[in-house]
């Protein structure tokens, strides 16, 4: 856990939907500055409760606390046939009309652009662009009111490895400024790779907060031999009934 | 809510389709329609296998009419095209080289003539008609029908004329050819003065009762006999219409038609570009971000309606422009049909929202868009009278709750000072807009 004063707290927060419950009073926290990786299996409940830490979704009961939390949804919310200047400019007026930001939605834009290195491509359609840099222009939205926490669902997904290499560049110097990062993986190296702490959760619970090592030691002292970390998390869940 | 509409209209532009679509719609329909009503002016192609000779005279008591005047009749409102035999002629319009065919029989005239006899018998002629386009098939009927009226009355003015001189001959006596001989008829005014003129000159003795009975028969029969010349001219126009016309009658049709033009290019329009549109933001996984604290659902819903609107009405004045180039569209009345258009093009984009959040998906509604739309408008068109009572309430039901039929009313009512009161459908758009606008935002609750 994080301290006495994280940068977004959930506290016992429980989901259903149409009677069959995806989170069973789930805890999570995320300090400033602090990277954690949420995983599990599918279904395992990391997409809703993001969404509820994003507060795109209401908890049926728990609570979460923290302020300036942005999202970035799995797949890009980009539209395709609009250029990256285009969608960065009306993401920006939407959150300058929505008293998210003071700042002036063209200089947010041009901040931007330069932030994500993408000022080159700022006239391309969005469509045209590789899915790493579709990424990228997906959490620069993300970013543009300056959010103290940034919660990104399963941001490298169909990236190659050099894609996913810089994509987490861009995100580890915003670490480095001060932000707090919370993503959902399916990726146990990259969680182990990038992350300062893991939650594992599985059906709906939560069954594992800590870091890599302390995930092995469990695996260890539950009798099974630790390889790598995927694979002293399988044994993790198995010896969990998952 | 403006920066939605402007990158609507961004996206729009950059696709070069439905841009293209959305000019050239409107601009194609102004033409085909304009053609169609300033066009109209190409006479029905009717075949004729007459088996009468031309030169073949249908006397009728002294008035004579030949096959050349029936066949000038006949071809006076549709052009003829001569056929050589009946077959020829049924082929012709199965082919579709004619809509219809007349085919008039040997014994026509022969029939004809007969009607001036004691023994009257029924003239019939043959017509064929292509029954594969019904509307086509309507159509011609209506001309055919027109083309016998006009030829019957011709047939019943020269009877009648002809019966009448028959008369005048036994009324006031005459010379009457029979198989080349004159025959002198004396006529009944003539046999009455004869008789009076004898009577008292008669020796006492005489039976002067029986000749006074004769007397007054002529008497009489020359009184009855005045009349039926009078009751027979009366059976050339055997059904009289009163028919009493206001104003100009064409542009009334043509305001009708303009008005059924634009209200179909605006709901087709505007139905599916807000569909669609609102589709897209889920396709392009847009919508949960914009309400994740940015947009209110209320507030899509109300960009949609106006980017809609905005379109809409902006095709419906291309459409009016286009058309205003072949007929007369009144300028001077703008502010109605404008208002009217505007009023439509938001019922129909509230209605395009609303399908385009039940459908979630662009392709879904786009389909459900033209399936739902063009049936219902299509029904609205349906007149009243022509179903039974429970369809005609079923169709009002039906027209009621989607926006074609008051779009319909207001914009023909906006177009002419005549057309129907404009208000009422304008209350009734404005319902239908607030109506689909709730089912809209209802259904983005499961967006």
């Amino acid at each position: 856990m994080t301290g006495e004063n994280p940068a977004l707290a959930a506290r016992g927060v429980s989901k259903s939907f149409d009677g069959r419950s995806a989170l069973k009073g789930v805890d999570f926290e995320v300090g400033p500055g602090e990277v954690v990786a949420l995983i599990g299996p599918n279904g395992a409940g990391k997409t809703t409760l993001l969404s509820i830490l994003a507060g795109i979704a209401e908890p049926d009961s728990g609570e979460v606390a923290g302020d300036g939390v942005a999202w970035v949804p799995q797949q890009a919310a980009l539209y395709r046939r609009l250029s990256v200047q285009e969608n960065l400019l009306l993401f920006a007026r939407l959150q300058h009309d929505a008293g998210q930001t003071d700042e002036n939605p063209s200089l947010m834009v041009k901040r931007m652009l330069d932030l994500t290195g993408l000022a080159e491509r700022a006239a391309d359609r969005v469509g045209t662009l590789s899915g790493g840099n579709q990424q990228r222009v997906n959490i620069a939205i993300g970013l543009m009111a300056g959010p103290s926490v940034l919660l990104l669902d399963e941001p490298s997904v169909g990236l190659d490895p050099a894609q996913r290499e810089r994509l987490w560049g861009f995100v580890l110097d915003l670490v480095r400024e001060g932000t707090a990062v919370a993503f959902s993986t399916h990726d146990i190296q990259e969680a182990e790779r990038y992350a300062e702490r893991i939650v594992a959760v599985a059906e709906g619970e939560g069954i594992f907060s800590g870091t890599a090592d302390e995930l092995r030691q469990a695996v260890e002292a539950g009798g099974a031999r630790s390889e790598d970390l995927e694979t002293s998390f399988l044994a993790f869940l198995r010896e969990r009934g998952h | 809510m403006r920066w939605l509409v402007l990158k609507d209209l961004q996206i729009l532009k950059r696709s070069p389709l439905q841009l293209t679509l959305l000019v050239v719609y409107p601009v194609v329909i102004a033409l085909l329609v304009g053609f169609a009503m300033t066009g109209g002016q190409e006479q029905t192609k009717v075949a004729l296998y007459s088996q009468i000779p031309a030169s073949e005279s249908l006397g009728l008591g002294g008035e004579e009419v030949d096959g050349s005047e029936i066949r000038n009749q006949l071809c006076g409102r549709v052009e003829c095209i001569e056929a050589d035999s009946a077959s020829d002629a049924k082929k012709m319009v199965e082919s579709g080289e004619a809509t219809a065919a007349v085919i008039v029989p040997e014994d026509l005239g022969d029939k004809i003539r007969s009607l001036a006899s004691l023994n009257p018998e029924s003239p019939e002629i043959q017509i064929i008609v292509n029954g594969s386009d019904a509307v086509e098939s309507q159509v011609t009927d209506d001309r055919v029908e027109a083309m016998l009226s006009e030829a019957n009355l011709l047939l019943a003015k020269r009877l009648s004329e002809g019966a009448k001189d028959y008369l005048d001959l036994i009324l006031k006596g005459g010379q009457f050819d029979l198989l080349g001989q004159k025959i002198e008829v004396l006529g009944l005014k003539k046999s009455e003065q004869i008789l009076r003129q004898i009577e008292p000159k008669l020796p006492p003795g005489t039976d002067k009762e029986q000749l006074a009975r004769a007397v007054r028969f002529a008497h009489l029969a020359t009184d009855n006999l005045d009349l039926a010349g009078p009751l027979l001219t009366a059976i050339t126009e055997p059904i009289k219409a009163d028919k009493v016309e206001v104003g100009d009658e064409a542009p009334s049709l043509d305001t009708y038609a303009i008005g059924v033009t634009v209200a179909f290019a605006l709901m087709f329009v505007t139905v599916l570009l807000v569909a669609g549109s609102l589709a897209l933001e889920k396709e392009e996984n847009a919508f949960t971000r914009l309400t994740a604290g940015l947009v209110g659902r209320g507030w899509i819903i109300f960009a949609k309606v106006g980017l809609g609107t905005i379109v809409g009405t902006g095709v419906a004045l291309i459409l009016l422009a286009g058309l205003g180039l072949f007929i007369g569209i009144e300028w001077g009345r703008a502010p109605f049909w404008l208002l009217a258009i505007v009023f439509g093009a938001a019922a129909f984009a509230a209605a395009g929202a609303a399908l385009g959040a039940a459908a979630r998906e662009v392709r879904a509604a786009t389909l459900a868009a033209v399936m739902i739309s063009v049936p219902v408008a299509l029904l609205s068109l349906v007149p009243d009278d022509a179903v039974g009572p429970a369809i005609e309430t079923a169709i009002n039901l039906v027209s009621a709750v989607f926006p074609f039929r008051p779009a319909l009313d207001a914009i023909t009512g906006g177009l002419e000072l005549s057309g129907p009161s404009q208000w009422l459908p304008l209350l009734h758009l404005t319902v239908l807009t607030l109506a689909y606008g709730a089912l809209a935002r209802l259904a983005l609750r499961r967006f």
